[in-house]
C-alpha cells in the first residue's frame, strides 16, 4: 500500500464562539480531539486607538483608554494618567492618590469576579457567574457614584481624578467590603475543592516560571508560576506605598494555580480598598496646576483667569514638554504599560500601549499542544484574555 | 361486523386512547420540566426565572413552543436531506416509544410484557442513533465532534446500566417492570442497593446527556454539539426528546429503586393517595436531582468521563453484581 499523510482536521474555533472571550479566531489542528497547533488569530477588534490618540489632545485621550480592556477601565487610566504625569513633571495632592487606589482595587474585584466566574462556565459550571455579576453589580454601582459612568468611566485624568468622593460612598464601601468575603467563599464552595473542576484544571496548560518569563506573562498568570511579581510592591505608584497587602503566588503554573491566586488576590484587594479608605487625607482632589487641571466651575463665575483657564483647557488642551516616557501599572491582567512620545505639542506624537493579554494569546500555542479540546478552553479562560486591549 | 368492530376496531380504539393517556401527560411534563428547570436553576443562582408570560411564567413553555414553530428550518447546503430530517424525528420517536412499557400505577401499563426492562434497555440504547445520524449528517465538524463524543459516552454507560439492572433484577427474579416494582413492597431497592443506586443515577446523567456530562452539546466547547445546525421543529424536536429521555430515566430511576408507585409506607394517610401520583412524585424529584447537578457541578472532560465509565463504574458494578449473587445464594434469598 501507497504511504499516507493524514492531513490533521482543522476546526475554526471562534470568533462566532461562546468560548471565544469576544472576538478570538482559534484556528486548531487536531488529530482526534488532541490539540496539536493553536493558532490564534487577531485584529477582530482592531479600531486604531493608538493612530486615534495621536489625532486627539492629552485630556481627550483619556477615553480610548477605558475602551482597551473594558472590564478593567480605571487600571488603563491609571497608566496613562502616570506616564502624561511624569512627562509634565506633575504632583498629584495625596488625597487623588489614594482615590486612585482604591479605585483601582475596585477594578481589581471587578475583573478578577467577571474572570473566574467566566473560566468557571467555559468549564461548564454556570453558578458562579450568576454570584458573581452581582456583586460585579454593585462595585458598578460606585463606578457611577464617583464618575457617572459604569463602565467607561473616564475619572483617573491626569493631574489626579475628575470629581471628589460623593458623600457617604465611604461607608457604603466599608460595608460591601465586610459583606464581599461571604461571597467569595460561596464561590469557592462551588469551585475550589471541586473534583470535577479540579480534574479539569489542575495539570493543565502549565507553565513554568523561566518560560512564563521568556514569554512575556505578567500579573496573576505569572504569579501562578511562583514569581513574585507585582509592579505595586517592586515599583509601588500613587500611595501603593503605604498599603500593607501580600503578593500572591501560586506554585504549579496550572489553570487551577492561575485561580486560586486570582482568589486571593480579590481578597488582598479588599485589604488595599479598606486601608485606602481609612487612611484618606483630606484635601484637593487633582493638581492645582491650573494649566494642567481645570478650575472649580464657582471659581470660573468669579475669575477672569479661571475661566481663561477653563476656555483653553477645554480647546486647545495643555502643552506637554518633548520628550518620552513608559509608565506601568499592574492592571488586573498583568502589567499594562503606556509609552508616550511628546513632541512639545498638545497632542502625544505616538502613543504605544503594552498590553498584557497579548503575551498571553502569544502563548496559546505552547500551552495548548497535546491538550484536549476541552483545555484549550479551559486555559483561555485562565488566562484572562479580553480583545479590547490586544487588538486596539 | 360485529366481529370486525369486538376483534379489530374496539382494541384499536382502547389502544389509542391508552397512547393518548400517557402521551399528552408526558408531552405537558416535558413542556414543564423545561419551565421547572429554569425556575429551579434560577432559584439556585438567586435570579427569578421566566415570569412574565402567563402568572409566575406558566404560559412561558408554550410561548418558546410558538416562536420555535414560527422558525424557518434551515437546511445547510452541504447536509445529506434525508438522514438530517430523520435524525430529529427518531430521536423524538424513541423517547416516545419507551413509555409503553412504563407502569404508572398497579396493572396501568400500555404494554405489560415480560421482557419490559430489556425493552427498556434495547430502545433506550438506539437513542445514540438520532444524535449519530444528526451529526454525521449535518456536514459540519462541530456536530461531527458532538456526535462521536455521544456515541463513545452512550456506549460506555449502557454497560454499568446493565449490570445495575442486572443486580435488581436478581433480587427480583423477573424482567417484567410490574414485578419489579410489587417486589419492593418490603423495602425499596435504593436501601439495600444503595451504591448501585448511584451507579444509576450518574450513569442516567451520562445516557441522557445532562450536566455533568453534557458533553456532545458542550456549550463552550463545542458551540451546541450534535444540534448546531439544526433549526425551528427540528431544533424543537431533539429537545423535546431530550427532555423526554430524563422524563424516562428518573421513572427508570424510580421503578427500579424508589418503588414506582408505592408509597413509602404502607399505612393510612399515605395509601390512600392514588398510585399515579406517587409515581409522578418520585419522578419529580429525581428531575430536582437532575437540575441540582446541573446547576452546581462543571463539565467534564471527554477522556476523564470515560475514564470514570470503565475503571470506575464497570468494575464497581460487576463487583456488586457478583456480591449480590453470592449474597443471595449464600443466605438462600433467592427470588422463587
Amino acid at each position: 500500500m501507497a504511504e499516507m499523510t493524514i492531513k490533521p482536521m482543522t476546526l475554526n474555533f471562534g470568533p462566532q464562539h461562546p468560548a471565544a472571550h469576544g472576538v478570538l479566531r482559534l484556528v486548531l489542528e487536531m488529530d482526534g480531539e488532541v490539540i496539536e497547533r493553536a493558532d490564534p488569530h487577531i485584529g477582530l477588534l482592531h479600531r486604531g486607538t493608538e493612530k486615534l490618540i495621536e489625532y486627539k489632545t492629552y485630556l481627550q485621550a483619556v477615553p480610548y483608554f477605558d475602551r482597551l480592556d473594558y472590564v478593567s477601565p480605571m487600571c488603563q487610566e491609571h497608566a496613562y494618567a502616570l506616564a502624561v504625569e511624569k512627562l509634565l513633571g506633575l504632583e498629584v495632592p495625596a488625597r487623588a492618590q489614594y482615590i486612585r487606589v482604591l479605585f483601582s482595587e475596585v477594578t481589581r474585584i471587578l475583573n478578577h469576579l467577571l474572570n473566574i466566574t467566566t473560566f468557571a462556565l467555559d468549564v461548564g459550571a454556570m453558578t458562579p457567574l450568576l454570584w458573581g455579576f452581582e456583586e460585579r453589580e454593585k462595585l458598578m454601582e460606585f463606578y457611577e457614584r464617583v464618575s457617572g459612568a459604569r463602565l467607561h468611566s473616564a475619572y483617573f485624568r491626569p493631574g489626579g481624578v475628575h470629581q471628589d468622593l460623593p458623600a457617604g460612598i465611604a461607608d457604603d464601601m466599608l460595608a460591601w467590603i465586610e459583606s464581599f468575603p461571604k461571597i467569595i467563599d460561596d464561590i469557592e464552595s462551588l469551585l475550589t475543592e471541586n473534583r470535577i473542576f479540579k480534574q479539569r484544571t489542575v495539570d493543565i496548560g502549565v507553565i513554568s516560571a523561566a518560560e512564563a518569563q521568556a514569554w512575556g506573562f505578567s500579573g496573576p498568570s505569572l504569579r501562578a508560576s511562583d514569581v513574585a511579581w507585582d509592579l505595586r510592591k517592586s515599583q509601588p505608584y500613587d500611595a501603593y506605598a503605604d498599603m500593607d497587602f501580600d503578593v500572591v503566588i501560586g506554585k504549579t503554573g496550572d489553570c487551577y494555580a492561575r485561580y486560586l491566586v486570582r482568589m486571593e488576590e480579590m481578597r488582598q484587594s479588599l485589604k488595599i480598598m479598606r486601608q485606602a479608605i481609612e487612611k484618606m487625607p483630606s484635601g484637593p482632589i487633582k493638581s492645582l496646576d491650573r494649566k494642567v487641571s481645570p478650575p472649580k466651575r464657582g471659581e470660573m463665575k468669579q475669575s477672569m483667569e479661571a475661566l481663561i483657564h477653563h476656555f483653553k483647557l477645554y480647546t486647545e488642551g495643555y502643552h506637554v514638554p518633548a520628550g518620552e516616557t513608559y509608565a506601568a501599572v499592574e492592571a488586573p491582567k498583568g502589567e499594562f504599560g503606556v509609552f508616550i512620545v511628546a513632541d512639545g505639542s498638545n497632542r502625544p506624537y505616538r502613543c504605544h500601549i503594552r498590553a498584557p493579554g497579548y503575551p498571553f494569546l502569544a502563548a496559546m500555542d505552547f500551552l495548548c499542544k497535546g491538550h484536549m479540546l476541552a483545555d484549550s478552553v479551559a486555559i483561555l479562560g485562565s488566562l484572562d484574555i479580553v480583545f479590547g486591549e490586544i487588538d486596539r | 361486523m360485529a366481529d370486525f368492530w369486538d376483534g379489530y376496531a374496539l382494541p384499536t380504539i382502547i389502544i389509542l386512547a391508552q397512547i393518548l393517556a400517557i402521551m399528552v401527560p408526558l408531552l405537558v411534563a416535558v413542556a414543564y420540566l423545561t419551565l421547572a428547570e429554569r425556575k429551579v436553576i434560577a432559584g439556585m443562582q438567586m435570579r427569578t426565572g421566566p415570569a412574565k408570560v402567563g402568572p409566575f411564567g406558566l404560559l412561558q413553555p408554550l410561548a418558546d413552543g410558538l416562536k420555535l414553530f414560527g422558525k424557518e428550518t434551515i437546511l445547510p447546503a452541504g447536509a445529506n436531506r434525508l438522514v438530517f430530517i430523520m435524525a430529529p424525528m427518531l430521536t423524538f420517536v424513541l423517547a416516545m416509544v419507551a413509555w409503553a412499557v412504563i407502569p404508572v400505577g398497579d396493572g396501568m401499563v400500555i404494554a405489560d410484557i415480560n421482557v419490559g426492562i430489556l425493552y427498556l434497555f434495547a430502545i433506550s440504547s438506539l437513542g445514540v442513533y438520532g444524535i449519530i445520524m444528526a451529526g454525521w449528517a449535518s456536514n459540519s465538524k462541530y456536530p461531527f465532534l458532538g456526535a462521536l463524543r455521544s456515541a463513545a459516552q452512550m456506549v460506555s454507560y449502557e454497560v454499568s446500566i446493565g449490570f445495575v439492572i442486572i443486580t435488581v433484577l436478581l433480587c427480583v427474579g423477573s424482567l417484567n417492570l410490574s414485578d419489579i416494582v410489587n417486589a419492593q413492597k418490603t423495602v425499596w431497592f435504593a436501601i439495600p442497593l444503595l451504591p448501585m443506586f448511584v451507579v444509576f443515577f450518574i450513569s442516567a446523567l451520562a445516557e441522557t446527556n445532562r450536566a455533568p456530562f453534557d458533553l456532545p452539546e458542550g456549550e463552550s466547547e463545542l458551540v451546541a454539539g450534535y444540534f448546531v445546525e439544526y433549526s425551528s421543529m427540528s431544533f424543537a424536536l431533539f429537545f423535546l426528546g431530550e427532555y423526554a429521555n430524563m422524563i424516562l430515566m428518573s421513572a427508570m430511576t424510580t421503578i427500579l429503586f424508589l418503588g414506582g408507585w408505592l408509597p413509602p409506607f404502607d399505612i393510612a394517610p399515605l395509601n390512600w393517595i392514588p398510585g399515579p401520583i406517587w409515581f409522578a412524585l418520585k419522578i419529580a424529584l429525581v428531575l430536582f436531582l437532575f437540575l441540582w447537578v446541573r446547576a452546581t457541578f462543571p463539565r467534564y472532560r471527554y477522556d476523564q468521563l470515560m475514564r470514570l465509565g470503565w475503571k470506575v463504574f464497570l468494575p464497581l458494578s460487576l463487583v456488586w453484581v457478583i456480591l449480590t449473587a453470592g449474597v443471595l445464594v449464600a443466605f438462600d434469598w433467592l427470588p422463587a
